[in-house]
């Protein structure tokens, strides 16, 4: 459905993408994760023919999204981070028009959707909120039959309830309808909820690709012991970060895939006591997003 | 006085922000103000060759009736217009500092600081007043330093500031009307056009002894222009301007505590639930149409006073021997007036390639606010959404002068009993000022797809075609920077004789250099 190899696009003297991966397979919402500036909103600009890539090869529903552009964008739909709308239409005016730019709106659809999503229509775009502003822009995306939607943190601005609407919304599509998505977002509860893979990129590269449950295996368990003898070997242990003791109490971070050695070590010494902390998915990420990560 | 604390700070802000427009409309309305002092002293040394000026119909409307034949009543007349820009820039100002920032949502920001409530609009009143004041003594300095008395160099300095005043506070009143900046500047620049038109009918009306001589004093444009500098100098009808200020001054404060920050006292309408908009053309036409509209209105209003004072001209110039005889060689009276009509003609072409301009880069404003994105999102591609537009910054123009030149012939035409024979020679004229027009139209496309961030570049076309036309009217330019302007190369028309080669020769150049620009966009990141 999506595929970019070796992604280069250099604005000035940066680079804003420095050979980026990124593979999406039809029918499967894929999860674009990165800090501000890694480069999301500018591959999801290639993607759709906006920007030029400097280097490498990007494939979009089997088409070249620079020169193909047109063709492709009856296949997919986009929604901005920041959606900007013409002050003097009225919020149903704009979906209504760009959906048939786009080749036409499913009125019954349209009406369903700004139900759900509780948006007046009828409203002056100079009057909507942020949030409605961006209703306005998803409404005309789901409206539309196409089989592709490229969502660049769409729900930026949304309430907690429309945030629910909205992940309702996207898995429908990807169920029922089978449409492929890709989701750029910074909300990790969204991702873990919708998303079937996720790609997380810093500095313009993707620095994991996979499942949720392969990238559950990079997290790493929080473990504070107290312990019988005394802790030798453990810092060599492989997989052993952070270890730090006071008075015969050891806290340290260890790989999952490397939980079972170093349990048996701690055995070998003996526990008084053991607290272990789950894998969470924010600590990989964090940990993804800092700057050393790449390193 | 809590509901102005910080209106220190927002002046500060609103002069920072205005550093260079303001004091520089101030300069320049003096400068030219000045200036006139010593041109038309030149060129009407007599009273009577200045009543003489002064007495045709067209002039009448344009600039209302002469107090008297001295020098100063003289400068003050020809200069009638200028008033009514002041007031134009006051309310815009206003408007810029009140309402527009509530639309975009500054004003909830620093009102959120230690602002009062009516902080903002005390701001930008006493800004722009002041700036009126400033203004007027500058005026009055520099009208004196001609020589003038001093009292009358006063008094018009009154005249431009009360204008100034009146239509700042009328600005302020529009600002708390609507939530829409755009609106807001409607209304208020509707009431300075009623103003004007009511002062126009009612001199029209007493020049020639009518009922209607009245409705000059229902505006305040009227009364500025009856305080008559230099003759009376009724002072009291400053007074009154200055108490009509006060009184929409109080008004707006009274509007401003009926309601909230960000909404207007009308309410916002709302629009219709489904949109009938499909394609780029038909937004396009809804992006432009206010703009053509008011083009073209302005187009029609110009073509009829240039058609209006036509003869007038013709009449004022016969009377020189010297003109006369000079332009007895280019071919009598016909071809007196006919010169001054194709003068004219040039003019009304250099103002529509800033249309031309104004819409052309109305494709960058919709690229860099983000509006661009979304359609070329869809299944538009840029070659139809840039065409889309360039529909109207192609035909708006010929619209605009279509209108003018019909409008300058009826009004022509009408004066000298030949309309259906001038209509089709003055249409003509104007359109053939079309292939210039769509060359700095072409440029504006060419640096909006090559060289985006420049495009405000563009309008250096007109301004570089204005300075070159109203330079080499005055004294000798070198034939080349002439040729600069591609409205050296048209035909001096109506009258002159007509070619096809520089017509092909500028829409080749118009079509390479817009083919270019298209060609650029088309290669380029978006928004970039």
């Amino acid at each position: 459905m999506i595929s970019t190899e070796g992604l280069v696009k250099r604005f000035g003297r940066t680079r804003a993408l420095d050979g980026l991966d990124l593979t999406v397979r039809t029918g499967e919402v894929h999860g674009f994760l990165g800090p501000n500036g890694a480069g999301k909103t500018t591959t999801i600009r290639i993607l759709l023919g906006m920007t030029r890539a400097d280097g490498g090869t990007a494939r979009v529903l089997d088409g070249d999204p620079w020169s193909d552009a047109t063709e492709l964008h009856r296949r997919l739909a986009y929604v901005p981070g920041d959606v900007t709308l013409w002050p003097n239409l009225s919020g149903g005016e704009a979906i209504d028009l760009l959906g048939r730019m786009r080749g036409g709106v499913d009125k019954k659809r349209k009406a369903e959707l700004l139900e759900r999503f509780d948006l007046d229509p009828r409203k002056k775009a100079r009057a909507y909120s942020k949030g409605n502003r961006q209703k306005v822009a998803l409404v005309a995306a789901f409206a539309s039959d196409v089989e592709l939607l490229l969502l660049d943190e769409p729900t930026s601005g949304l309430d907690p309830l429309m945030e629910e609407v909205f992940r309702d919304v996207v898995q429908e599509i990807s169920d029922r309808d089978g449409r492929t998505v890709l989701l750029s977002s910074h909300i990790l509860s969204e991702v873990e909820a919708l998303c079937d893979r996720v790609t997380i990129i810093r500095a313009g590269r993707a620095v994991e690709s996979g499942t949720l449950n392969e990238l559950r295996h990079l997290t790493r368990t929080s473990i504070q012991a107290e312990l019988v003898g005394p802790m030798n070997g453990l810092a060599q242990l492989s997989g052993v970060h952070d270890l730090k003791e006071i008075d015969g109490h050891v806290q340290f971070d260890v790989d999952t895939d490397e939980i079972n050695p170093v349990l048996r070590r701690l055995t070998e010494i003996g526990v008084r006591s053991l607290v272990s902390q789950p894998p969470s998915l924010e600590e990989l990420f964090l940990r993804l997003y800092e700057p050393e990560a790449v390193k | 006085m809590t509901s102005l604390a910080g209106t220190g700070g927002l002046v500060r802000l609103i002069l920072r922000r205005d550093r260079i427009v303001l004091p520089l409309w101030i300069v320049l309305l003096t400068a030219i103000s000045v200036s006139y002092v010593k041109e038309y002293g030149d060129l009407f040394p007599t009273p009577d060759s200045r009543v003489k000026y002064a007495s045709n119909a067209g002039f009448i409307t344009l600039y209302g009736e002469l107090s008297g034949s001295s020098l100063g009543e003289f400068v003050t007349w020809r200069l009638g217009f200028v008033p009514v820009m002041v007031g134009l820039i006051s309310l815009l100002t206003v408007i810029r500092h009140t309402r527009v920032e509530e639309e975009t949502g500054r004003r909830e920001l620093l009102g959120a600081t230690v602002v009062g409530r009516h902080a903002q609009l005390a701001a930008a009143l006493i800004t722009v007043l002041g700036a009126n004041l400033v203004l007027a003594v500058l005026l009055a300095l520099g009208m004196h330093s001609q020589d003038l008395p001093l009292a009358g160099s006063i008094a018009i300095g009154i005249l431009y500031a009360g204008t100034g005043w009146f239509f700042a506070a009328l600005g302020a009143v529009a600002a708390q009307l609507t939530a829409s900046a755009g609106t807001a500047r409607g209304i208020a620049i509707g009431v300075l056009g009623g103003a004007y038109v009511l002062r126009a009918a009612g001199d029209t009306s007493a020049h020639t002894d009518g009922p209607l001589a009245w409705l000059s004093y229902l505006s305040p444009i009227g009364w500025a222009q009856q305080i008559h500098p230099y003759a009376q100098n009724r002072w009291w009808l400053a007074v009154a301007l200055l108490a009509a200020t006060v009184a929409l001054i109080g008004a707006a404060v009274a509007l401003a505590v009926r309601r909230d920050v960000g909404a207007g006292i009308l309410p916002d309408r709302l629009g219709p639930a489904d949109g009938k908009l499909g394609s780029p053309l038909a937004l396009a036409w809804r992006l432009h149409r206010g703009l053509l509209a008011a083009w073209t209105v302005g187009f029609a209003l110009l073509g009829l006073l240039f058609g209006g004072v036509a003869e007038g001209v013709g009449d004022m110039m016969r009377d020189d021997p010297g003109i006369q005889e000079m332009f007895q060689r280019m071919g009598g009276a016909a071809g007196l007036i006919d010169s001054f009509l194709a003068g004219v003609m040039t003019l009304v072409g250099l103002i529509a390639s800033a249309y031309a301009v104004q819409a052309t880069l109305r494709m960058r404003v919709e690229e860099s606010s983000g509006r661009a994105e979304p359609v070329l999102a869809t299944a538009t591609s840029r070659w139809q959404w840039a065409a889309s537009h360039l529909v109207f910054s192609l035909l708006g123009p010929a619209l605009a002068l279509l209108a003018a030149g019909v409008a300058e012939g009826l009004a022509y035409g009408a004066a000298i009993g030949d309309v259906s024979g001038q209509v089709p020679r003055l249409v003509g004229a104007a359109l053939a000022q079309l292939p210039a027009v769509w060359v700095l139209a072409a440029i504006a496309i060419a640096i909006f797809g090559l060289f985006p961030r420049a495009s405000m570049v563009s309008w250096a076309g007109p301004a570089v075609c204005i300075l070159i036309g109203l330079v080499s009217a005055g004294v000798s330019t070198a034939g080349w920077i002439r040729d600069l302007s591609p409205f050296t190369h048209l035909p001096s028309l109506p009258g002159g004789a007509v070619s096809a080669g520089p017509f092909v020769a500028l829409l080749a150049i118009a079509l390479v250099v817009a083919f270019a620009g298209l060609i650029g966009l088309r290669r380029r990141d978006l928004p970039a």
